[in-house]
């Protein structure tokens, strides 16, 4: 079980002396996690207030703004890629599908947490509607701003990683992502990505992009943010 | 002087570097966010318990955080080499210590690194995952982490005096001689 774990999905390496220690840490957080257990989750009043909204707080693309006056009305949601029916999803499509609200911890690396309610859809159930093939292993999320990041099945399909639209009962707000962003609960802030524009289902991570699995890894980022 | 066995030079090296390791990249993981909060969690806004007169560094935790993974495994399973190695050979005596020695020596293996370690982990939503009690242990995520800094703190206390008294008692006097100086 463990060899198979390891042998599906070992983390794309960055080519330094750092693999050994982050592909342990790896397989030991899967191992560990082998029963799929969920994060707390928590009651509404430990909602936190005034909660940080850091890096990209409001994209200055023209394509976003003209998105954003428009309510986005006109948003689409492209899923490509290892899907037996590429599907764009509006807001609209998203909303109508089965969703998930969660009060849960957002860990940010950089030592701070905050809690707040998520409102959202399932990943795992928009992967199902695109009709994600066998084959599939990762799934890649683009941002408006450039952005791009991916997450194995393992994470992918977690119940309680969602394409969140909603935030404290509200709409999600412009500073932290609208109108979707990712909720990857066992994994710190900055795999959450904000203002999600297109998701891209993959075998393979070594031919996306730069082939080192996140756009983070330039700047040192490990790609899995289990610890 | 006699000297400790080959193991247990080594094995000590081993750990001195992984400590030096994590000291070195635990600053640089600090830097990035050096307020300190007690409870479940804590930010910008809120009141810190402490917060520490450094700027902020948001560039060091890429490498940062690589080598103080790297320190952390290779404290734990060096370590657990050494523990295991050292009740089979029935290491462990303490004849040779004061017991001001003897005081230090355990507190830092059985109660200082445990506990660095344990609320280090406590700070893993992965870990926590699977082990929420964690939580229940420490009092919240950011009440480990104020734990982790005091247990680390501790840790660099020990290190500078143990370094200046082995020099001073002439324990060390190269890097794999460590002797064992009978009381």
């Amino acid at each position: 079980m463990l060899l198979s774990a390891c042998k599906d999905s070992l983390p794309p390496t960055f080519g330094s002396l750092f693999d050994a220690s982050n592909s342990l840490t790896f397989a030991s957080h899967r191992f560990l996690l082998r029963n799929q257990p969920l994060v707390r989750e928590f009651t509404r009043d430990k909602i936190t207030q005034n909660f940080p909204a850091i890096n990209e707080t409001n994209p200055k693309s023209d394509r976003y703004q003209k998105l954003l006056a428009g309510g986005f009305a006109e948003w689409r949601l492209p899923i490509e890629g290892l899907v037996a029916r590429p599907t764009e999803f509006s807001l609209a499509n998203l909303k109508s599908l089965p969703s998930r609200t969660q009060v849960t911890q957002h860990n940010c690396e950089q030592g701070w947490s905050a809690i707040a309610e998520w409102t959202g859809v399932p990943l795992a159930r928009v992967l199902q509607e695109a009709g994600m093939l066998p084959q599939a292993r990762y799934v890649v999320f683009h941002t408006v701003d450039g952005w791009w990041d991916s997450l194995d099945m393992f994470d992918a399909l977690h119940p309680q990683t969602l394409l969140a639209y909603g935030m404290n009962g509200g709409e999600l707000p412009v500073a932290h992502g609208a109108p979707v962003r990712l909720r990857v609960e066992r994994q710190l802030g900055y795999k959450h990505l904000k203002y999600v524009s297109r998701i891209d289902v993959t075998e393979h991570l070594d031919d996306v992009e730069d082939g080192t699995g996140a756009v983070g890894a330039a700047y040192g980022y490990s790609w899995y943010a289990g610890i | 002087m006699a000297r400790h066995p080959m193991l247990v030079r080594i094995t000590h090296w081993i750990n001195f570097l992984s400590f030096l390791a994590l000291a070195v990249s635990g600053v640089a993981i600090l830097i990035a966010h050096p307020r300190f909060y007690w409870g479940e969690s804590g930010y910008f806004d809120t009141p810190a318990a402490f917060e520490l007169p450094l700027a902020v560094n948001l560039d060091q935790t890429g490498w940062g955080r690589d080598l103080h993974f790297l320190g952390a495994w290779a404290i734990v399973l060096n370590g657990l080499i050494y523990v295991v190695w050292g009740l089979f050979s029935r290491h462990f005596r303490f004849d040779a210590y004061s017991s001001l020695q003897r005081f230090a020596y355990l507190c830092v293996v059985f109660a200082l690194l445990p506990v660095a370690i344990l609320t280090g982990v406590t700070m893993s939503p992965a870990i926590t995952a699977a082990y929420p009690v964690l939580f229940s242990l420490f009092g919240g995520r950011q009440s480990a982490r104020t734990i982790h800094f005091f247990a680390a703190d501790l840790l660099v206390l020990f290190l500078v005096i143990h370094v200046a008294l082995a020099i001073r008692t002439g324990v060390v006097t190269s890097m794999m001689s460590l002797r064992i100086r009978q009381q």
